[in-house]
């Protein structure tokens, strides 16, 4: 890396005077806190709400939070939910109409007015952030609901300094240090016995909050330690994926006798595409009210592994659970190319942690790769 | 369309049925008044139809493009949606969306014979090409318009069919699936067509549309016959919720059939429609 | 009259490229008819002893059942040919076949046919590779149908 200039450190009480300012500016700050056993997202007003501590132990189908012999703020990775709980909701009202005497009328919603404020967006979270951007934004149809929430978020990065049992952003090229996309990015570090923040701005708005914060300038030892905690998170990823070449290896395998496997194993309980930062897939509903005179459109997340998903003339397209496995895995890593040039998956290992039977997407693209079927491609 | 759910393209614009057809048992027409600045679409392409309450669908327009101030959709009554809307009367308003996709190249026509291949209601969807072609007759070759029905009492626009067939400059052949004594017409898949009509195979463009069996089995037909892959268009049909790309669901292998669609060539679908459950 | 019934049959589409010496062969087999508008070339339970080079106008394959109007199943048209049921004993006719319009045919005379087959193999091989396709192509149609591809989902 260059020379980086611009580095300060910051304190435990930087950190709270960072999500104080934010609040003050009207954000809406959301961050990692304790509910349930697990780490979500959810309102902040300080540090006292992070999880302080804690780490997270995952493996395919298991995560456990655990204590941690210090207070690090930061020394887990990530949990079932992503930011897309904020940027792309699980449910919102689309518009609402009137049925009067000469027919109806469609009222729009108006878009929310608050700001986000996002504190401890890991590197593979940003890079999911940047996937939905492409869906939204850069299609020939903007949506406007995303466009609304995403203008304006204040991002706040953190480097991660361990691996996740499950991560694996290296392979995918997604982190473990996040380079772009964020305001603020934080890598926290063990300074004198307590832990302090190497703190950078990424952006003109990150700049100028970070000037209102109490700091001191960092030092080559500081960077030197937080290079250090990134480089133990590179170096401990728990899987690897191979991703040369994927997208044919699996568009030239649809008829591999592992798709019949994994169907064996796959429940379609569709968690993957809850708790996965890129799904995107949604449905609509239309309700109107007891005396018909009021109706409304819902959006809401939807699942590819649902019979409903693919459903026309009376039944659906992908009726076995083998090609549903088959459609999502094939989308976020194969067919997304042709959709958005991209890859749709950032390497973040939720969907192996929270698949109830341990399936593990790096292991089926492995085992696929290992023994792939000659077929012809037109 | 007006524009003034331009930024929100989930928000339909609210429209009225000027008047309506019964077509077939269970198939109506609507025309639609578009409003001041009428509706400009491509052939094949299609618009989110709403009925109050109740939800949307795709429905292909099935009218004349050059006639940008009527709106014209040929619905079958199938589902919830559908049947809300092929029961909407004169005066009742529904909302629209659209128009979505990638409709018939006809323009790739140009100078060449055009097969149209239709089955049941995939008329509907190709019948403004076939007022396109008309319109501009002196662009193409020979046309001939090759439709299946299950039976006579099943055959959309049977009498357009009929007016058509008597022009000298179109070669309109029609046939069923079974038929009962009084019908003196063809009995047989819509592929028997194929094989009987007249073109010339190394300068013909296809138009195929109807269930994916018939357009699969179409499109062998004619290839076999040497009408080459990247000249004849079939168009997919998927479930559709958003028709913008956002919503996932009418995805076929990497495209979007909202987006990327409906219409596609046979040389891009072949592989894929011997593929199961993609 | 067998002169004209050798050109007949060199110019069917079903014959299309049948050796000289076989034409010879077979037209000795061949008979010219026409049948007038509705009138039948054959009739369920009839003896099958012939097919038919549709030279002119439209024939109707049809079932008929007590109670029920005939229904038709397949339309051939000229440059077709009526009838594969002589090629397998016992050589009775399961449907009817109704001249739509007028109807001109060649007849082919069954058990000529079969006897010069069983003669001379390398003619029947000829026979075989031309029937085979017609009812490989009928029972794919015949297959579509059955799916009734245009009816509404139930």
């Amino acid at each position: 890396m260059a020379e980086p200039t611009g580095h300060v450190l910051l304190d435990r009480d930087g950190l709270d005077a960072l999500i104080a300012t934010l609040g003050q500016r009207g954000y809406r700050v959301v961050g990692p806190t304790v509910r349930d056993r697990a780490i979500v997202y959810d309102d902040i007003t300080g540090v006292g709400d992070l999880p302080a501590g804690w780490t997270d132990e995952q493996d395919g189908g298991h995560y456990r939070l655990k204590r941690r012999g210090d207070d690090a703020l930061f020394g887990y990775v990530v949990g079932p939910q992503s930011w897309k709980k904020f940027l792309h909701p699980p449910r919102l009202k689309l518009w609402s109409a009137k049925r009067g005497e000469d027919g109806f009328t469609v009222a729009q919603e108006a878009e929310p007015t608050e700001k986000l404020a996002f504190i401890g967006v890991r590197s593979c979270e940003i890079a999911a952030i940047a996937v939905q951007d492409r869906v939204f934004l850069q299609g020939a149809y903007v949506d406007p609901h995303y466009r609304a929430r995403r203008e304006g978020a204040f991002i706040v990065a953190v480097n991660c300094g361990e691996a996740g049992g499950t991560c694996f952003c290296v392979s995918m090229k997604t982190g473990p240090r996040a380079d772009k996309g964020f305001d603020i990015s934080l890598t926290e570090i063990a300074v004198d016995g307590a832990f302090a923040y190497l703190t950078e701005a990424g952006s003109p708005a990150g700049a100028e909050v970070l000037a209102t914060l109490p700091q001191r300038p960092a030092a080559k030892h500081h960077r030197d330690a937080a290079d250090a905690a990134v480089d133990n998170a590179r170096h401990h990823m728990g899987r690897t994926m191979d991703a040369y070449g994927i997208r044919d290896l699996l568009m030239d395998n649809l008829e591999h006798p592992r798709w019949n496997e994994v169907a064996e194993r796959c429940l379609t309980c569709g968690n993957c595409t809850l708790v996965c930062p890129t799904c995107f897939c949604t449905s609509v509903e239309d309700a109107s009210d007891l005396s018909g005179g009021a109706a409304e459109r819902t959006r809401r997340w939807d699942s590819c592994f649902t019979m409903d998903f693919s459903y026309i003339h009376g039944g659906s397209v992908r009726a076995s659970p083998k090609s549903r496995y088959r459609q999502w895995m094939t989308h976020k890593l194969a067919s997304w190319w042709d959709q958005f040039d991209t890859s749709g998956c950032v390497g973040c290992g939720r969907c192996i942690t929270w698949c109830p039977v341990g399936i593990d997407i790096t292991e089926e693209a492995r085992a696929i790769r290992a023994a792939p079927q000659a077929e012809e491609t037109t | 369309m007006s524009e003034t759910h331009a930024a929100d393209p989930m928000v339909p614009d609210v429209v009225r049925v000027v008047r309506t057809r019964r077509e077939l048992a269970d198939v109506w027409t609507l025309e639609i008044d578009p409003g001041p600045e009428g509706f400009a679409f491509a052939p094949g392409q299609f618009n989110m139809l709403y009925a109050f309450g109740v939800g949307e669908a795709a429905i292909s327009v099935s009218g004349d493009p050059a006639e940008a101030g009527r709106l014209i959709h040929t619905i079958r009554a199938v589902g919830n949606v559908s049947t809300a809307l092929a029961h909407l009367r004169p005066g009742d308003t529904l909302g629209v969306r659209g128009p979505f996709g990638h409709g018939w190249p006809v323009e790739a026509a140009t100078d060449a014979d055009v097969v149209i291949v239709a089955g049941g209601l995939g008329l509907a969807p190709l019948r403004p090409t076939i007022y396109r072609l008309i319109a501009e007759r002196s662009r193409y070759g020979r046309i001939a318009v090759l439709s299946g029905a299950r039976s006579p009492t099943d055959m959309l626009f049977r009498s357009e069919l009929e007016r058509w067939s008597a022009r000298l400059d179109i070669d309109v052949e029609v046939t069923v699936d079974h038929a009962t004594g009084d019908w003196r017409g063809n009995v047989g898949v819509v592929t028997t067509l194929i094989e009987r009509a007249a073109f010339d195979p190394p300068n013909t463009v296809a138009f195929v549309c109807g269930p994916e069996i018939m357009m699969r089995i179409a499109a062998v037909e004619l290839e076999k016959g040497g009408v080459a892959g990247e000249r004849i268009y079939l168009s997919m049909e998927r479930n559709m919720k958003c028709a913008i790309g956002h919503c996932g669901h009418c995805q076929f292998a990497g495209d979007f059939v909202c987006r990327d669609g409906p219409v596609a060539t046979h040389a891009r679908l072949r592989r894929l429609l011997a593929l199961r459950e993609i | 009259m067998i002169e004209g019934l050798d050109r007949y049959i060199r110019e069917h589409p079903f014959f299309a490229g049948l050796a000289e010496e076989y034409v010879q062969l077979i037209v000795g087999c061949a008979s010219n008819v026409v049948f007038k508008a509705g009138a039948y070339l054959y009739r369920h339970g009839d003896p099958a002893d012939q097919f038919f080079l549709l030279r002119h106008g439209r024939v109707a394959l049809e079932m008929s059942a007590p109670g029920r109007a005939p229904v038709t199943f397949q339309t051939l048209v000229e440059g077709e040919i009526i009838g594969v049921t002589w090629l397998l004993p016992p050589h009775t006719w399961s449907y009817d076949a109704r001249a739509v319009d007028l109807v001109r045919a060649i007849a082919m005379d069954a058990k000529c046919l079969r006897d010069k087959c069983d003669s001379d193999h390398d003619l029947g091989y000829d026979m075989m590779m031309r029937f085979v396709p017609v009812l490989v192509n009928r029972l794919q149609a015949t297959r579509m149908q059955i799916l009734d591809v245009y009816a509404t989902p139930a």
